[in-house]
């Protein structure tokens, strides 16, 4: 097999001026589940799709409370996820508890950033293996923002990562420009829609078990819906709906015969 | 002065029955950390209150040295930030070193460049903190600070006190110094909150001449101070127009107008 | 050798006193009490904050936090150490929730803040607090403390500054003790025992200096906990 000469170590750039750790470990946030995160002027909306390592086991937490305004959807290695997670629960606590007002969405990031950049340009340390989605909502108003093992971060009105994530890209493409005046009930149904199109059709789509649906916004916490609260909105995306509804229609009246 | 190596007897103050105090009659420079055990070069009072559509708060320009009058002309007042000002009384170097670390503070919050700035109030419980921590140390910086500003996004205006302790509140009009003595009771007779900014001006250059009349650490040289819809603005010192002190005939009808 | 240089000639016996110190605390005062029934609890507190001496700092200082739907924190004494107390629990708080995925029981609370205010014993809090709310079972429960943590789990307690007033009413009134005749109930209802908190409240107002401006009246039962502001005299 072919082997790289420049991959083994963090510190080391390729001749091509590459540092293969970190794009390795970009390649970690793509086996992850995907995630879907999108605004509108009030509302940002993290919704992803959660697996299970059995028929007996149960589905992986895929979304994360960091905050009353702040909320996260990770795709990736779930520890590693949990390490940052308690590391911005932490920096908004400080926060809190030295200025008595909620952390604003950006310096959170740029927090989770610097830390991350540190876990790329250290010997002996490992990037961190795991890309999240921020959901938040601030006095500068509703934001998402991509973190990347590199450090990189990335303010978007609407982004997917993940597995099969671009089929998702291509929906919220498609879509973006009608989510800034979308109620929060659309923008939920938008990010179901683009989250569906990242399922092999083979698959069983999106059922009110794999589905996770963060919510935050104004006057709204941030919120989890899953399980069974999620039903009435994986039923409005169902492919049949409209056949569902015309029997629902039909049993309940009857077409007249004569 | 708080160094040991200067102290007089003072009738009635001496103490013939306690331990021998050796080392406070002895000078050794590396003997303990400083610490401000007693103000120095003190500021007297501040008195703010909030009116229809802002912040007024005036103080005056004297800082003394116990009771010379060393400084005539200090500004006790001080912007940080776009809508943020800070008067305080007490010691003047104290108040120096808080300067620095509120201009750190607001520096390094503008440097984050994300479109929001530190309210008022973040900055007032950031000096609560500040000055609690100093307090837990026993080392304490040793001012009242009055904190003042104008948001104009919400419109709301804001006006809070912290002393040496920590103790912090917020209330629609505050006095430190002797003016916590004086000025309190006629704020409280006189104050409504839909007084116009000409009637807060009077109400604060009045309570400013009372003591100007009655504190002998105060003088009536003064500087009012303005939040407001139409920005931050510390005015220069004015003379308050008090009665004639000249020498001669115009002293003797003084107590009668005073 | 040379001697240290003596800056002062004076006979050792004759240097001042040593200048008084920093003295870290101040006691704002104010007047807190609670009383618990088999469904509710009411607490009441007054608003005033006062500078330690004759002088009231402001009016409208309330000293009752709610921590949780069942449960709420009133505090009297230093208010700069009943502020740092009061954010370290909510910190806690609310990593517990995120942890747990559930706000932390009344109970649970009531430990906890004896460990937080023991682990200061060498330089305490100064503050005087209550913890009361109701419990898993939706019953009634006050904590009274001192300021280094010791605690009881009673039916009634005051604290502050007007605790030698109240105290006494409290114990006749609610505990009832030593009366040979009890008529009627022996619990008070919800509404009695409002009214008695405004009226030992009130009592507290009038011989306390440092208690008056406003009583913030807090009932807690299973539908969550509900405020009331209470004039006092502003003297």
């Amino acid at each position: 097999m072919y082997r790289n000469q420049y991959d083994s170590d963090i510190t080391t750039f390729s001749p091509s001026g590459r540092i293969h750790q970190i794009e390795y470990a970009m390649e970690a946030v793509k086996q992850g589940s995907a995630a879907v995160a999108l605004k509108s002027k009030q509302y940002a909306v993290l919704v992803s799709l959660k697996r299970s390592s059995s028929e007996l086991g149960s589905y992986q937490k895929k979304i994360f409370v960091v905050d009353d305004h702040i909320g996260i959807a990770i795709s990736g290695l779930t520890a590693d996820a949990r390490v940052l997670c308690n590391y911005m629960r932490n920096e908004c606590a400080n926060y809190k508890y030295v200025y008595e007002s909620d952390m604003r969405v950006e310096r959170l990031v740029t927090k989770v950033a610097d830390k991350s950049q540190v876990h790329t340009q250290r010997y002996g340390r490992r990037p961190y293996g795991v890309g999240l989605l921020v959901a938040g909502y601030d006095q500068t108003g509703a934001h998402i923002y991509q973190t990347c093992p590199s450090g990189n971060f990335y303010s978007y009105k609407s982004i997917s990562i993940g597995a099969r994530s671009q089929s998702a890209k291509t929906y919220l493409e498609k879509h973006f420009e009608a989510f800034e005046g979308c109620s929060l009930q659309e923008l939920i149904v938008h990010g179901l829609r683009a989250l569906r199109e990242t399922i092999p059709n083979s698959d069983t789509g999106l059922t009110s078990k794999n589905v996770s649906i963060g919510i935050v916004g104004h006057d709204q916490p941030f919120k989890i819906i899953e399980d069974e609260h999620t039903a009435p909105y994986v039923t409005i995306i169902h492919p049949y709906r409209h056949i569902l509804e015309m029997i629902d229609d039909e049993q309940a009246e009857p077409m007249q015969t004569n | 002065m708080s160094s040991k190596h200067f102290r007089f007897p003072v009738f009635g103050q001496v103490d013939y029955f306690g331990q021998p105090q050796h080392s406070a009659a002895s000078y050794t420079p590396s003997e303990e950390k400083q610490r401000t055990t007693d103000p120095i070069v003190t500021g007297s009072s501040v008195i703010a209150i909030k009116y229809n559509g802002g912040v007024v708060m005036g103080c005056d320009t004297l800082c003394s040295y116990g009771s010379l009058a060393r400084f005539n002309n200090i500004q006790r007042v001080k912007q940080f930030g776009p809508k943020t000002i800070v008067g305080y009384s007490g010691e003047h170097s104290d108040f120096q070193s808080i300067t620095q670390l509120l201009d750190d503070l607001v520096i390094d919050d503008q440097c984050i460049d994300d479109k929001s700035q530190l309210s008022t109030e973040e900055i007032w419980n950031y000096l609560a903190r500040v000055l609690y921590n100093r307090r837990n140390k026993v080392d304490p910086l040793w001012n009242n600070l009055v904190v003042m500003g104008f948001d104009k996004k919400t419109d709301k205006s804001f006006l809070g006190k912290v002393d040496l302790y920590g103790t912090c509140f917020k209330d629609d009009y505050i006095a430190t110094g002797y003016g916590q003595h004086i000025a309190l009771p006629l704020l409280r007779k006189a104050y409504s909150p839909d007084m116009t900014l000409e009637q807060a001006q009077k109400l604060i250059t009045d309570c400013l001449r009372v003591l100007f009349y009655r504190d002998a650490r105060s003088s009536k040289r003064v500087q009012l101070s303005y939040a407001n819809a139409n920005g931050m603005e510390i005015s220069a010192p004015i003379e308050l127009e008090t009665y004639n002190w000249d020498i001669g005939e115009a002293a003797v009808k003084s107590f009668d107008q005073v | 050798m040379m001697e240290p240089l003596r800056l002062t000639a004076l006979p050792a016996k004759e240097v001042p006193m040593r200048q008084a110190r920093f003295e870290p605390y101040v006691d704002n005062g104010g007047t807190v009490l609670a009383i618990a029934g088999s469904d509710y609890c009411v607490i009441a507190g007054d608003t005033r904050m006062s500078d330690g001496g004759y002088g009231i700092q402001t009016r409208q200082y309330t000293k009752i936090f709610q921590l949780t739907n069942k449960c709420v924190i009133a505090t009297s004494g230093m208010q700069a150490d009943t502020l740092a107390l009061r954010k370290r629990l909510e910190t806690v708080l609310s990593r517990y929730q995120k942890e747990h995925g559930k706000p932390m029981s009344t109970p649970a609370i009531s430990q906890y803040l004896s460990n937080t205010l023991y682990q200061k014993r060498f330089f305490p809090y100064y503050t005087f607090n209550l913890v009361c709310g109701v419990d898993e079972d939706g019953v009634g429960c006050i904590w009274t403390y001192d300021a280094v943590g010791s605690h009881e789990r009673v039916k009634m307690s005051s604290q502050g500054s007007g605790n030698q007033l109240v105290q006494p009413l409290l114990d006749n009134q609610v505990g009832k003790f030593n009366q040979r005749i009890v008529d009627g109930p022996r619990e008070l209802s919800s509404e009695q025992a409002v009214s008695l908190a405004k009226d030992a409240i009130t009592s507290a107002g009038e011989r306390d200096i440092y208690t008056g401006d406003f009583a913030d009246i807090v009932v807690i039962n299973s539908t969550g906990v509900h405020w009331e502001k209470f004039n006092l005299k502003l003297d």
